[in-house]
């Protein structure tokens, strides 16, 4: 299983899904209600780096973060 | 060589004790030779009615972009410092201090305007306002990161 985690504003509990790259994970988070509107504005971080391309092999125990727009300062 | 892997970003529950943290830093890095010391004080304003600010912070990401910005300072002879609160922070208090030390100040003007933009833009760290005792996310002055929308 795969944790997915929800930083800052998005305020949703961690997922656990079975999943083994990042486009099953958008085709999930798509039918979250509370989560899709996150989608187009927020960044993804895969085991706490932050990744630029969907093309990447998920595996057991990995965590995906997504991270919202920001506002340090 | 300054060693650079003992500097970490500080992180404070709260508003920041500014004297502390910036007198720290000048007794720190006087004496490293470091002709310039500069460093920027950010205070939050009373404005819009805000009793202050809250911030939330994802560690793990804001090191890995804090060590990669000290490894672009040491490039040019300089390090980067920066403390920053968790938490609730009121009005006319602080709750962002960075800093550059270079050999010569030309390096460090011009890197504190770049490290605190790139701050602005790029660390994980999350605002919200303080309104009647409730938090309200500031999304109106918030950036999406680099990157932003992969899973859309």
């Amino acid at each position: 299983m795969v944790t997915i985690e929800f930083l800052g504003p998005i305020g949703k509990e961690n997922m656990s899904v079975d999943i083994n790259n990042l486009s099953q994970l958008s085709e999930i988070l798509k039918d979250e209600a509370d989560v899709a509107t996150w989608l187009e504005k927020s960044a993804v971080a895969v085991n706490d780096t932050l990744v630029s391309s969907k093309d990447i092999d998920l595996k057991d125990g990995d965590k995906v973060s997504l991270l919202p727009p920001v506002c340090g300062g | 060589m300054m060693d650079i892997s003992n500097i970490k970003v500080e992180l404070f529950d709260g508003d920041l004790p500014v004297e502390q943290i910036t007198n720290a830093w000048y007794d720190q890095f006087r004496l490293s030779n470091y002709g310039a010391i500069v460093t920027f004080v950010g205070v939050v304003r009373d404005e819009d009615g805000i009793d202050g600010l809250s911030f939330d912070i994802y560690e793990p990401i804001l090191s890995s972009w804090f060590d990669a910005w000290q490894k672009k300072a040491n490039e040019k002879n300089a390090i980067v410092l920066m403390a920053h609160s968790k938490g609730d922070v009121l009005n006319h208090t602080s709750s962002y201090i960075a800093a550059v030390c270079s050999p010569k100040r030309r390096v460090a003007l011009e890197m504190i305007d770049e490290f605190v933009e790139d701050f602005k833009a790029q660390a994980p760290i999350w605002k919200y306002d303080i309104i009647d005792g409730q938090r309200e996310y500031a999304e109106d002055r918030s950036t999406a990161i680099t990157g932003a929308g992969l899973l859309n």
